[in-house]
């Protein structure tokens, strides 16, 4: 088959691969008919995530036609289903608790030490993710083989095309569990930084849940403006002190709740931000967290920190005097994308989510390597790019 | 100044504190030295007592206490999961384990049951027909409310004396603990799923297939 694979930094290539197997009884093969490259792809991309070796098949966005299924999957051929790009047993302690992403054994046991040894606790599996969270192929291929095939797995109606529901693989799950660890309260103000895909449907996710007022914060015009078009309030933070504006736009009492929607490598110009990109091509390793640091300033005492971005390490100058002195609660993680999942297609269904809005390209597989440095290096313009392994290469 | 008549002064007093502290934090050391009450695994122990190196790991499985202990008390069971033992052969008393060793070969390990009760504990040690001491055994206990098992493996084994010995430690079991937590790992994950997790692509990358090429 097809797939994209990793052979280094802002290294991608199509090659073709063995086709995967049936391997286990709750296994099924899956041929994919759509598939996004996330922003957190970008990380894999831009080389600061460890443990990913050349060769690897990336992608965690997908869905498609079940092919092929083990004797004891519950999914039928034919049926079109989306894929959570966590991956559960279902039969652990943290799966029985709905915590899915930090499922005790979908990471294969030879797997789990690295991440034991830098986090405490190994990591559940994921697909197309580094060799730190199993080293799973991932979905951008033609062909995929998905463990636990009865546990993950949604089973899509026919009346929904592919482009409405393929987010609930991740990024619409992620928006809205960021949205929910804020735990927003009628009369909130919330501040979302970031308008990435996650950061536009955590904006859409606030609202939903009823938030007063939004703010948006990015610097990128196109999609500064999609966060508008969603109930944002905006701040470009090129033009605009976020802090003050955030104290001015909620009453000089701060915002109530904070979400972090960009993670280890946020954009900033500031000293300790330099220093941070600098130790981070050096390859040892801090986190920029700018974005957090920013937000953790920003929000009232007593209010709420979410953070669905994505780190991978440590990182330097974490403001904690401002964490306990305001008496913070921090909520972040992986998504537990299955804990979502069947809620939130009803709400795709009965059109109280938007979820085609954000796709600026659509790309045969073929061209994902020109579609991951367009994502990187354009991302006014290409806010989310969606690979079609049957589309006509043009 | 004579020392039978002499009066408290600042000076002095800020000695006596000073000593004071100092024995304060003498006792303190020798308390610590004799160790304070500590119920942890003693496997866990920065310095173990004894000659024998003894590693243990515990997980918890969402499984009853019986199933899990049936399963392992059939150790014809035990390679499905252990990835250094090829089988277990069962002759009378003895079970010999056939475990893996580097260039395709096998050493063989004689063992025997020396404790068994049901539900709770099996626990085997070599016999004196084997090339290697070992001794090992795995411990089941309810876990609190619906959580299942707490399953429990310790192993002892002597540590390599001379070349010989080494290279016959290093054949039997490379790193003792990876090896005795992997294994555990692939029990739970057998117990809970009915499989053991693999992120291979094809038959032929997961592990169990390139060990059947290897043996």
């Amino acid at each position: 088959m097809r797939a994209l694979t990793w052979h280094g930094t802002h290294d991608v290539r199509v090659e073709t691969v063995d086709d995967p197997e049936i391997i286990n009884p709750r296994d099924a093969i899956i041929k994919i008919t759509s598939t996004a490259i996330c922003g957190s792809d970008l990380h894999l991309y831009d080389g600061v995530i460890p443990g990913v070796v050349p060769g690897d098949v990336l992608g965690h966005e997908f869905m498609g036609e079940v092919v092929e299924t083990g004797k004891d999957s519950t999914l039928k051929k034919g049926q079109r289903v989306v894929i959570p790009f966590t991956i559960s047993c279902g039969g652990c302690f943290h799966c029985k608790i709905q915590q899915y992403s930090a499922c005790e054994n979908s990471n294969p046991a030879e797997k789990q030490d690295m991440s034991a040894t830098l986090y405490g606790h190994p990591m559940a599996g994921l697909f197309g993710y580094s060799h730190l969270t199993g080293g799973y192929s991932g979905g951008q291929a033609e062909y995929v083989r998905v463990p636990y095939s009865d546990v993950g797995p949604i089973v899509i109606p026919d009346h929904l095309e592919d482009d409405k529901v393929l987010f609930l693989s991740d990024i619409l799950p992620t928006g809205w569990m960021g949205a929910e660890n804020a735990e927003i309260q009628p009369d909130d103000t919330v501040a979302v930084w970031g308008c990435g895909p996650v950061g536009l449907f955590a904006v859409q996710s606030a609202i939903v849940m009823g938030a007063s007022k939004v703010i948006a914060i990015d610097h990128y015009p196109n999609r500064l403006a999609l966060a508008k078009q969603m109930g944002a309030e905006t701040i470009d933070f090129r033009k605009t002190n976020v802090r003050e504006a955030l104290m001015e736009m909620s009453g000089g009492i701060g915002v109530d709740a904070v979400i972090d929607a960009v993670g280890m490598e946020a954009h900033g110009f500031a000293v300790d931000n330099m220093l941070d990109i600098a130790k981070q091509k050096i390859g040892i390793g801090a986190d920029r967290a700018k974005a957090l640091k920013q937000a953790i300033l920003a929000v009232r005492p007593g209010g709420r920190v979410s953070v669905p971005g994505v780190y991978g390490g440590a990182t330097d100058k974490f403001p904690l005097g401002a964490l306990m002195e305001k008496g913070l609660q921090v909520r972040s993680g992986q998504t537990h994308v299955q804990r979502y999942t069947k809620d939130l297609l009803e709400k795709i269904d009965d059109g109280t989510l938007d979820t085609t809005f954000m796709i600026s390209h659509r790309l045969p597989l073929e061209d994902a390597a020109r579609g991951y440095k367009c994502f990187h290096d354009e991302q006014n313009e290409w806010t989310k790019v969606v690979l079609k392994p049957d589309m006509e290469t043009t | 100044m004579r020392d039978d008549d002499y009066t408290p002064s600042g000076a002095t007093l800020t000695g006596l504190g000073l000593a004071l502290g100092g024995l304060a934090f003498g006792a303190f050391l020798a308390r610590r030295h004799k160790g304070g009450s500590d119920d942890a695994p003693i496997y866990t122990r920065k310095s173990p007592p004894g000659d024998h190196a003894v590693v243990g790991r515990t997980v918890t499985i969402r499984k009853p206490r019986a199933e899990l202990y049936e399963y392992w008390r059939d150790f014809s069971n035990l390679p499905a999961f252990m990835e250094n033992v090829e089988a277990i052969k069962e002759q009378g008393d003895t079970r010999t384990w056939v475990i893996k060793a580097p260039g395709g070969n096998t050493v063989d390990v004689v063992t025997e049951v020396t404790q068994d009760r049901t539900n709770e504990l099996i626990a085997w040690a070599s016999t004196d027909e084997s090339d290697i001491t070992t001794s090992g055994r795995v411990e089941f206990t309810d876990a609190p409310g619906e959580r299942g098992t707490r399953v429990s493996l310790i192993m002892a084994y002597d540590p390599p004396g001379g070349a010989a010995g080494r290279a016959i430690a290093k054949m039997f079991m490379r790193e003792p603990e990876v090896q005795a937590r992997h294994d555990l790992k692939r029990f739970k994950a057998l117990m809970e799923t009915g499989e053991i997790t693999t992120s291979a692509r094809r038959k032929d990358q997961t592990r169990e297939a390139k060990q059947q090429e290897n043996g």
